[in-house]
Formats: structure tokens, sequence, C-alpha cells
């Protein structure tokens, strides 16, 4: 099939659109209808992106299954995956299905709902394949949408501030971004990423009001897409808006949320800054190291002190992101294999982590730690699966939690030891917190009146844990099907930025002479 | 065979914990408990077989499977089987099954569950999944598996902490010792961070061959350049300390006895938190390269092996009484390492694992017994009630504080004769003298005195004298069934003959040592005449044999004057790795008489003392403690260290986190930011009222999207 990546993508859009033209009605069956369309599409999209990953070669670095076609206005639509994409696509076919069957128990607008879900999944499944500057601009910043509208209809009760925080703190990034794709459009004359990551964007200093830029229109163009990626991510300082977001979203969005849309800034910097921009990435590498390791320490911290359950592991998905992007920024092999280790990890173990508050909101309809205690009373199928998130979110090995920070960690020792020893106290932090989340909410004796009736879960609900388990353990044990397939697309990324550098420095000693 | 005796526990511990609704209670302990004694067999016929001359480098490996793999990093899981790693078989394995055993009668009627209530399951999976990570630990052939296996043994030791989820403090006791070992971890990662750096392998095999060429190796590390063997030692050290409950990182033992005690018996006595010395050991080929961490093991080492005994003296709870023991004679231990004499330290696991899993054990029978009371004060006098139970605490104890014969007096061919901890405790204070230090010496006798003090402080208080409980229990007591004094008398067994019988192989000649673990030695003749021994090839086992006879003859007396074999093995060759320089084996053998006596005196002096105390005078503690009440609670409080780090640590921990949040995220980044978007709208007056209800975003929102536009538009037209 020539336009496999197409199919999939639009595969969960079809069925959106199908929704909105053929489903009438707001009853009960047609609710269930919606539920069951939205899920079939889903599983069907992930059994389309099997066919990627069984017919993905990891050998050939270069971009496979492309597509590439004339579209509106001139503008082109192109399409693509390589070793570092393909196993983001896999990530998110493998999660929306089980984010539907979390959503079982929506009431309103259900149709809505489903809908919602089913865009955003086409609009993360483009953001990771296109390989057009507008193509993925059009993702990137639609992708908000839907995720706005999830919070804004299907949230809490300050779900309107947390949206618009969310919306205004990513769009700010993106205007930025769309500047420096207009200036890289200006520059390359093309809007092709394959192109543009072969073309050398100018690091020749220069002086913008006064200020005197080292590495030049490449460090500007840096600095401008890290401001939409380090909000995506989020880095410290600019996280602010995920508490929120996530505390207000429904289950099903903080999962989307946590599992994949904080995996698009890493993304974008692996694609993006890294290859297009080298020079400026070294010269910023130690900012953004930096920032990752008081990110760690400081989220973690926070953390500790949290009375909601969503918050405490929001913030501790910050500090998880901060290991991805300080493993980015090592430049070097275990770095980038541990960064995107650690993203697709993260977007079981956090997924998961949200699963299970959810789990219990649905019983109680609340998410402060002190309102439970002694859960394993009476739930100790969830006490176990709780306690297997927890452990894979402090990193025990064995699981795939251990395995990104591990490859991070020995990443950055090799660049900067404090940053190392920094982000190694992040270890300790996080099993305070993670053990202490635990314990308040499901050891101690079960003495809550509210709670003594609390039923353990569900058929449905361990349905949707399983695949989360096998794979949280499966590649904690043998992480080879994934280093595999990502570790020559990584060498390959790194030596032609190695190149880069030494021709740089070849140009500048030749200018300096 | 090996993969068998790794996979075993593990096996036991998933069917026991996931299927024991289906198969039954009974069936599913019976099964985790059978697959063990299998592993513990299957464990004493690699032990006992093992021959170090027969492969290559003393060890061979058993490859399962891969595992990370990146760059130029690259781990497997796989089995590593050296003398080592055979040792700690036996002893996790034996100890393990045993305690699976007792852990029949110990949890069958536990009064913190209901009627009805199904622990029994949950508590044996956690069990075996715990031998299965301990088994891992010792068989890697690499550090990020051992790492596997320390985390492992964390996770496993802070479930059986908890294992009464529903009592507050043992919660609370399983989330520290998770955390204080996690400040050990930090060490250790920080520590296999290093290593890769330094070597591009975490292969123990690679990081051994390049020893000496770190030990000329610098490293920038943070602040400043450091020696790198040096610098990774520590690190490595960092871990060790947090596993093995050394001074700084001790805290989280004690309160881990909120755990049933089988567990402290196999985790917190026998074989975890020997975790640290055997990474010592294991890392002997760099530690010998390290004079300063070293240097620092040792310090630590007798500082904790002090501390902890002089805790020991006040506490009443019989089981805090053992767990601080435990931590001084690990201190003891990790001062073997630390002076060179990694033998030695392997020699104390060894039998310690043997006589301390029994004292926990006669302990747990003592409070099965009295219906978990743990307070000895409410003891006494059950030497009758409970009288196996008694004598086994007595081998215990006799074990624990070295009892046995003067080696000047008589011994038995070469061996001492003793009950275990006579041979090993001795070695360690014979070599810490021959190694120089006067001040760990006489630390160590000393401690030796408190550890005989509380030792038979413990005995006379449970089992002498009148009873001090109340009635009711004394009336109720009974002796342990059957399936928990079996695991005590093989216990006993081993707590008097394992000193005995592995004496030689431990700490006799060089020659016998080296061939145990498989190292090179060379023979110096006092013609000055070099023979060189690989103890691999078996022509030269053979000369080796005729030479010096069978262990125990006459002969060796005679050989020990006229030989001074030294190891001259390569690191990374046999299971452990001494220098060419270090002859401290050698003269551990030749230190004066009184100072192979000295531990003696010490034992029979704290004896006196204890008897005296709680025996002739029981009132004369009571009236110390009034007149020293200072000291006396500064040691019942374990010198303020929990209080100290509550200060220090987790407090400030706790509002740095509340500062970070309401004034990091609230006043200073959401403020900025709302500021900024407040201050783009230019009617700012008019709208700030509005500010508060969520409009301002409305605002903000649309202006950012007609900035967008007004870009793309410019960007098109002018540049397109």
């Amino acid at each position: 099939m020539d336009n496999l990546l197409s199919i999939t993508t639009f595969l969960p859009s079809i069925a959106a659109l199908i929704l909105t033209l053929f489903l009438r009605g707001n009853d009960d069956a047609a609710n269930r209808n919606a539920k069951f369309a939205a899920l079939f599409a889903t599983i069907a999209t992930f059994v389309t992106s099997l066919f990627i990953l069984f017919g993905f070669d990891p050998d050939d670095v270069g971009f496979q299954f492309v597509e590439e076609g004339e579209w509106l206005f001139g503008l082109k639509y192109k399409m693509g995956v390589d070793g570092i994409s393909v196993l983001f696509v896999m990530l998110t076919t493998f999660i929306m299905p089980l984010v539907i069957l979390a959503s079982w128990n929506v009431h309103t607008r259900v149709k809505e709902y489903m809908i919602a879900f089913l865009v955003l999944e086409t609009l993360m499944l483009g953001v990771f394949m296109a390989l057009d500057l507008i193509l993925f601009y059009l993702f990137f910043e639609a992708g908000l949408i839907p995720m706005f509208l999830i919070i804004g209809i299907w949230g809490g009760k300050d779900r309107i501030y947390a949206s618009f925080k969310f919306f205004l703190y990513t769009f700010l990034g993106s205007v930025l971004m769309l500047v420096a794709m207009v200036g890289m459009y200006i520059d390359a004359g093309t809007t092709d990423i394959e192109r543009l990551l072969r073309h050398p964007f100018s690091f020749e200093p220069f002086n913008i009001f006064g200020f005197h830029v080292v590495g030049g229109l490449q460090t500007m163009m840096w600095l401008a897409f890290f401001a939409s990626f380090a909000v995506k991510m989020p880095m410290w300082p600019v996280h602010t808006w995920l508490p929120d977001a996530h505390v207000q979203a429904p289950t099903a969005g903080s999962v989307v949320l946590a599992s994949i849309l904080l995996k698009m800034g890493g993304y974008g910097f692996l694609r993006f800054s890294l290859p297009m921009f080298p020079i400026g990435s070294e010269i910023m590498a130690p900012l953004v190291l930096w920032m990752s390791a008081i990110a760690i320490v400081y989220t973690s911290l926070v953390a500790l002190v949290q009375e909601d359950m969503k918050k405490l592991i929001a913030y501790s998905s910050v500090a998880h992101m901060g290991f991805v992007t300080m493993g980015i920024f090592t430049f070097n092999q275990q770095g980038l294999d541990g960064a995107i280790f650690q993203m697709l990890s993260h977007g079981f173990i956090s997924g998961a982590l949200f699963l299970c508050v959810g789990v219990i909101y649905d019983r109680q309809k609340t998410r402060e730690i002190d309102a439970y205690g002694g859960l394993v009373n009476r739930m100790p199928a969830y006490a176990l699966i709780f306690m297997l998130f927890t452990m894979a979110n402090v990193g025990l090995p064995g699981t795939s939690g251990f395995i990104g920070e591990f490859l991070t960690l020995v990443a950055v020792f090799q660049e900067n030891t404090w940053v190392a020893l920094v982000a190694t106290s992040g270890v300790i932090f996080s099993a305070a917190y993670a053990l202490w989340l635990y314990r308040r909410v499901v050891f101690g004796d079960l003495i809550k009146e509210s709670l003594t009736s609390i039923q353990d879960m569900s058929r449905r609900e361990r349905m949707i844990f399983a695949p989360l388990i096998a794979a949280t353990i499966a590649f904690g044990i043998y992480p080879a099907p994934i280093l595999d397939i990502i570790g020559p697309s990584v060498q390959a990324l790194l030596e032609e930025r190695n190149a880069a550098l030494d021709h740089a420095f070849v140009v500048t000693q030749w200018a300096l002479n | 065979m090996e993969s068998f005796v790794l996979f075993a526990p593990l096996v036991g511990a998933i069917i026991c914990g996931f299927t024991w609704k289906i198969i039954g209670e009974v069936v599913a302990q019976c099964v985790a408990t059978g697959l063990l004694f299998l592993a513990a067999f299957l464990s004493w016929v690699i032990f006992l077989t093992l021959d170090p001359g027969a492969h290559e480098l003393g060890y061979y490996n058993v490859s399962i499977l891969r595992w990370i793999e990146s760059g130029t990093l690259s781990t497997d899981w796989a089995i590593r089987m050296d003398r080592l790693t055979a040792i700690m078989l036996v002893v996790i394995t034996t100890v393990s099954s045993l305690v699976h055993l007792y852990s029949f009668g110990y949890m069958a009627h536990d009064p913190h569950w209901s009627e009805g209530e199904s622990y029994k399951p949950r508590f044996f999976a956690y069990l075996s999944f715990f031998t299965f990570a301990m088994l891992m630990l010792v068989t890697a052939d690499n550090l990020v598996q051992m790492f596997f296996g320390w985390e492992g043994v964390g996770l496993a030791s802070y479930l059986l902490i908890g294992f009464y989820y529903r009592k507050l403090s043992a919660n609370a006791a399983a989330i520290k010792a998770f955390v204080v070992n996690r400040v050990g971890d930090f060490g250790f990662g920080l520590g296999i961070f290093a290593l890769f750096f330094l070597v591009d392998s975490v292969y123990f095999s690679d990081i051994f061959a390049a020893a000496p060429v770190l030990a000329e190796t610098k490293i920038a590390f943070l602040w400043t350049s450091w020696s790198a063997i040096e610098l990774v030692c520590f690190l490595l050290f960092v871990g060790a300390m947090g596993k093995s409950a050394q001074l700084i990182l001790h805290t989280w033992l004690p309160d881990a006895m909120e755990g049933p005690t089988p567990v402290s018996a196999l985790i917190h006595a026998a074989t975890m938190v020997t975790a640290g010395v055997f990474l010592v050991c294991r890392m002997s080929p760099l530690m010998e390269f390290a004079p300063n961490a070293t240097a620092f093991i040792t310090f630590l080492g007798v500082a904790t092996a002090f501390f902890a005994a002089t805790v020991g003296l006040v506490q009443t709870d019989i089981k805090r009484v053992i767990a601080y023991s435990t931590c001084s004679q690990l201190g003891y231990m990790f001062v073997a390492a630390g002076v060179g004499m990694y033998s030695a330290a392997m020699f104390h696991l060894f039998t310690h694992a043997f006589f301390k899993a029994m004292l926990f054990l006669g302990a747990g029978s003592v409070i099965h017994a009295m219906h978990h009371e743990q307070d000895m004060m409410k003891y006494g006098g059950l030497r009758r009630v409970i009288p196996y139970t008694f004598w086994a605490m007595m081998i215990g104890t006799f074990a624990i504080t070295g009892v046995g014969v003067p080696v000047w007096i008589f011994t038995f061919g070469e061996i001492p004769v003793g009950f275990a901890g006579f041979q090993s405790k001795d070695a360690i204070i014979e070599s810490t003298y021959a190694a120089g230090s006067s001040f760990g010496f006489w630390a160590l006798v000393i401690a030796a005195l408190f550890t005989s003090f509380y030792s038979w402080r413990l005995m006379f208080l449970t089992f002498f004298g009148h009873a001090r409980g109340s009635k009711d229990t004394y009336e109720r007591a009974h002796e342990s069934p059957a399936s928990m004094l079996v695991p005590l008398g093989v216990l006993a067994i081993g707590s008097i003959f394992s000193g005995m019988v592995w004496y030689q192989s431990y700490f006799g000649h060089v020659d016998y040592v080296a061939k145990f673990y498989g190292i090179t030695f060379t023979e110096l003749s006092e013609s000055g005449h070099l023979e060189s021994h690989e103890g691999d090839i078996s022509a030269d086992s053979d000369k080796v044999g005729a030479h010096h006879g069978p262990v125990g003859s006459g002969d060796s007396e005679r050989h020990a004057a006229e030989h001074h074999d030294i190891f001259s093995g390569q690191p990374g060759e046999g299971g452990l790795y001494f220098s060419p320089g270090n002859t401290l084996l050698n003269d551990a053998h030749a230190v004066p008489n009184w100072v192979k006596t000295s531990p003696f005196m010490a034992m029979v002096v704290g004896f006196i003392f204890a008897y005296w105390f709680y025996v002739l005078a029981p009132d004369l503690p009571r009236r110390l403690a009034q007149n020293q009440r200072p000291l006396y609670l500064f040691l019942k409080n374990k010198w303020y260290f929990d209080e100290a780090y509550t200060f220090i640590f987790v407090k400030p921990a706790l509002s740095l986190g509340r500062v970070f949040w309401r004034r990091g995220d609230g006043s200073l980044i959401d403020g900025t930011i709302n500021g900024i978007a407040m201050g783009i709208i230019p009617t700012l007056t008019r709208f700030a009222s509005r500010a508060q209800s969520g409009y301002i975003f409305t605002y903000a929102f649309w202006m950012v999207v007609g900035i967008a536009v007004l870009i793309t538009w410019m960007s098109i037209s002018s540049g397109g």
C-alpha cells in the first residue's frame, strides 16, 4: 500500500465524520453506538499502524512509507516515518483505544466527545508523520483545538480557566515558531522537512538591538522553536499550565495529554532543533540541561506537597519530561535513545497513573488525597496495579521507567557532572512523593465512611490496564524491540550533527585566520 | 542448573501470588517453599562442586537475554558464577528456604488479620520474590543487572516491612527504608555512570581489567578533578552504605523491624543487608587500587560497629536489639573489606547469616509464644516454657559473642575450635590489627565487648529471672510448632560448625584461600625461589596438594613457617582480587597472641557484666540509667539521628516544596505570565476589573490569533 500513513492518520477522522453525519439522537442507544464506533475506529487504526511497524526497516535510516502530493493553494502534502517517529505513531494508536475504553462512563454529549477524540487522534498522528513544515504546523496547532474543547466542555469546575491557560501558553509559543518557519522558508526556499534537514542554516553571528547573537540565525530560530516545544513539553518554568489542565481535564483527556501530547515537544526537538540548527543547539545546550535538572528537583519537591492526586502526577510528569530534555541535549547515543525511550515509557506509565486516579474518581468524585485511605482493604486488584505503576514511575529496574531514566543519566554524566548530580537526586524525591501518595491513598485502615462500600475494578477497567501493564513490564525486561528501532536513526542523526559541527568549526577557524 | 536456581523463586512467587485462589492457599505456599528448597539444594551442589580452577579466569558466564543496548552501552541478563556468587547462593537460598518453612508456623495465626482474610500467599509470594531479586543481585555479571537486583530487593523489603499495611508505623517504616536506600542508590547510580564514562562498559570483566588503568586516571567531577578509582569506589560504597545500613544511612534498619519477624531474619539480617558487603567484595579489583576510599570504608565500618553496639545496650524491644546487633556486625564486615581482607568479610557474612538468622527466628519464636509481645521487660523466666527456643537462642548467642577456645590453648589442626562467630569475628579483628589500624582494632574489641553484653542481656532478660509479663500471657505461652523449630535446628548446626568447616577456605593459608576463590598465587619459599601456581591447571594443583598435605595435617604448621605464599592474580580473575602488596592474610596469622585473645577476653568481660547487671543485681541497670540520665537518653534515642534528619532534611524538603509551589509556580511564574498577558492589552485599566473572571484570557487569545494572522500575511506577501 502506498498510502498506509494517510490511511492510518485519517481513519479516525473518517469515523468522526461518519459519526457527525449519520448518528442522530441523544438516547442511550445512540451513545452506545458512538462509543462502539469510536472504539472500533481506534482499534482499526491500531491494526493498520501495525502494518507500518512490521513493514518498517530499522536499518534504513531515511524516511519510509513516504507519500508526496500537491495540496491546496500550492502547498505540499508529504508524510513519512523514520526510526524516531514511527514509535510515537505506535504509541498514539496504542493508547487511543484504551482512552476510548476509559471514557465509557461519559454521559454528556457522548457523540461530540468521541468526535473530539477521534479528530485529536488524526491530528496527533499527523504531527508525527508530517514531512512538510506547513503540514506539521497545521497538525501541531490544530491539535490544541480538540484538547481545548475536551477540557472546556467535559472538564471540572475551573475548566474555563484551565483551558484558556492551556491554549494561551501553548499558542504563544507557537506564534514564535511560526515566525521561525517563515524565516526557514525564506532562507531555504522549501518547506520540505527532508530537504530542510540537509539545508545548512547560517550561523554567522550578528547584532540585534545591540545584542551580539552567537550562532546567528541558527540560535534565533532555535530559540523560536524552543519557545514552542518547551511549553509543550512542558519545561520548567513554563510548566504551570499542565497541572491546571490535568486537574480540570476528564480522565481520558489527561491520559491523552500525558501520554501523547507531551511527547510532541520532545519530538519537535529531535525533528527540528537538533538536526536543523546544530550550532544553535550546541550553544543553548547548557541552558537546557540546567533547566531540565532544575525541573526534576523543583517539580519533585512540589509534587511532595500536593493535596490533589492529579496535580501530584502532573508535577511528576514534568519531572519525567525533564529527563527527556536532558537526554536530548546531551547529544550522545545513550541520551537520545534514553530520551525517546523515556517518552514512550512515560506514555504507558503516566497514562496508567491518570487512569488509576480516574478509577477512584469515577467512584468517589474527588481527587483529594485526604478523601482516601485504606483502599487496599476493598480493592486489592486496584492496589496491585497502582503499586506496579507507582514503582514504574519511580523508575524501578525491570519496568520501562528505569531504562529511559538510566540512559539519560548515563548520558548526562558524560557531559556535565553537576547536572548529573542534581538530576540523579531526583530518584530520591520521586520515591518519596510516589510512595507517600500511595500510602495515603491505598494503605492504612479503611475508616472513611464514604469508602466502606467502594468496589474493586470492573472487568472493563482491568482490560484497559492489561496492555499497559504488559508494555511496562515487557519493555522493562526486554527493551530491545524499541532500542533496535530507534538506535540506527539516532545514530545517523548524531553523525550528521557532528559532521555539521565539525564543518562549522572548520569554517570558523578559517574565518578567524 | 544456575538458571533454575535463579528463576525457581520467581516462578514460586508468581504461582503463589497469582494462582492461590485457584490452587488453594496451602498448595500455593507449599509450591513456593518446595521450589526454594530445591533451589537451596542445587545451590549447595553448585557451591560444593564449584571448581574455579577449571575455568579460565576462575568464573564462567551463563547468558540469558539481551537487555539495554544503546550505542556502546550494552547489558545482558546473565549469570556470573564464581566463588563469590556461589557463597551468596547458598546463604540466600538456605536461609530463604528455612524462613519459608518457618513462616508456615509463624504466620499461621496472625492477630493483625481477622478471620478468613488471606494474607499468607501474599507473604510467601513476597518472600520468594525477594529471594529472586537477591539472587539477581549476586549473580549479575554487570553493574546494571546488579542494580536491578539491588532495587528489586529494595522493593521486596518495602513490601514486607509494610506487610501489615493497616499499621501506620509499618507503612512509615517501609517508606523510610525505600527512600533512605534511594539515597544510597543515588551514589551507586553515579558510580555506575562514572564507570561507564571511564571504561565504556558496565561488565565486571571489562571494569576489572581496566582497574590498573583507572588507578592512574583522573576524572573531572563537580568542581575539581579526582582520582578516578577513588571516586568510583567511594560512590559505589555510598550505595553499599544505604543497603547495609551503615552509619549516616542506617536509620531505616531498626524501623524495618515493623515487618513480620521471618522477614527480619531473611532480609534484614542474613541476606539483603549484606548486599553492600558483597558489592565491596565484588569490586575488590577496584578497591585494591583505592587506598583512600577503602580507608573511608574502614573508618565508617568501625564507627558503625561501635555506634550500633552502644545503642544496642539499652534497647528493650527484642527485635531492635538484634537489629542494632546486625548493624554492628555489618560494620565488622566492612572493616574487613576496607582493610583489604575481603575473604574475612565474606567469612563473617557467611557465618553471620546462620547465627543472625537463627537469633531472629528464635526471637520470632519467643514473640510467637508470648502472643506478639516484643518488649523484653515483659519477658523473663521463659527458659522452662520454651526450652527448644531457649537452646537455639543460646547457640546463637554463643556464636555471635564468639565463644571458642583461644588458639594458643588448642586448635584442631590449624582450625580454631569454637562457634561460627568466633572464627570469623576474630579473623576480622586480627586483620584489622595486622593492617596497622590500632584505632580500628580497639574500637572493634570494645564493640565485641558490647556485643557480648547486649546479647547476654537479651538472654538473661528473656529466659532467666522471674516472669515480668502478664500472668495470662504466660499461661498461654507455648513452644512453637515443628515447622518453626526445624529451621532453628538447621541454623543451629550452621551456627556451630560453619566457622570451623570453612575456616581454611576463607581464612586459612594463602594457597587454600586462593584455590577456594580461583586466584593465582605464588609460592615464596625461604630460598627465595618463586613458583607460580595457576589454581586452574590440574597438574599444578596436584603439586600443591603434594606439597602441603591434606587439610588439618600436622604438616601445615611447619608449612606456615617455611612458606609465605602470596596472591598473584590479575584483577578480574577469580572471585576476589588481592594486590601483590596485600599480604594481610599472612600478617593476620602472625599477630601476637594477646591480639588473638583480646576478642575472647572482651566476650568474657561482656558476659560478666551482663551477668552482674541482669542476674546478680537486676536493680542496677535502672539505677544506672537514672544516674546517667543524659547518656542513657542519648543511647536510648539512638544518638538522635532520626530527630536530626527530620529537622535537617524532611522538614526543609517539605517547606521548600511548598515555597516552590505557592511562591514559585503561583506568584512568580503564573503571576508574571498573567501580568504579561494583561500588559499587552492596551486598555489595561478598563479590563483590569474583569481579570479575575477569566475574560481576560479571551481577549489575550484573540490578540494572539490576530498577531499570528498578521505575521502570516506579512511573510507570505513579502517573502513568498
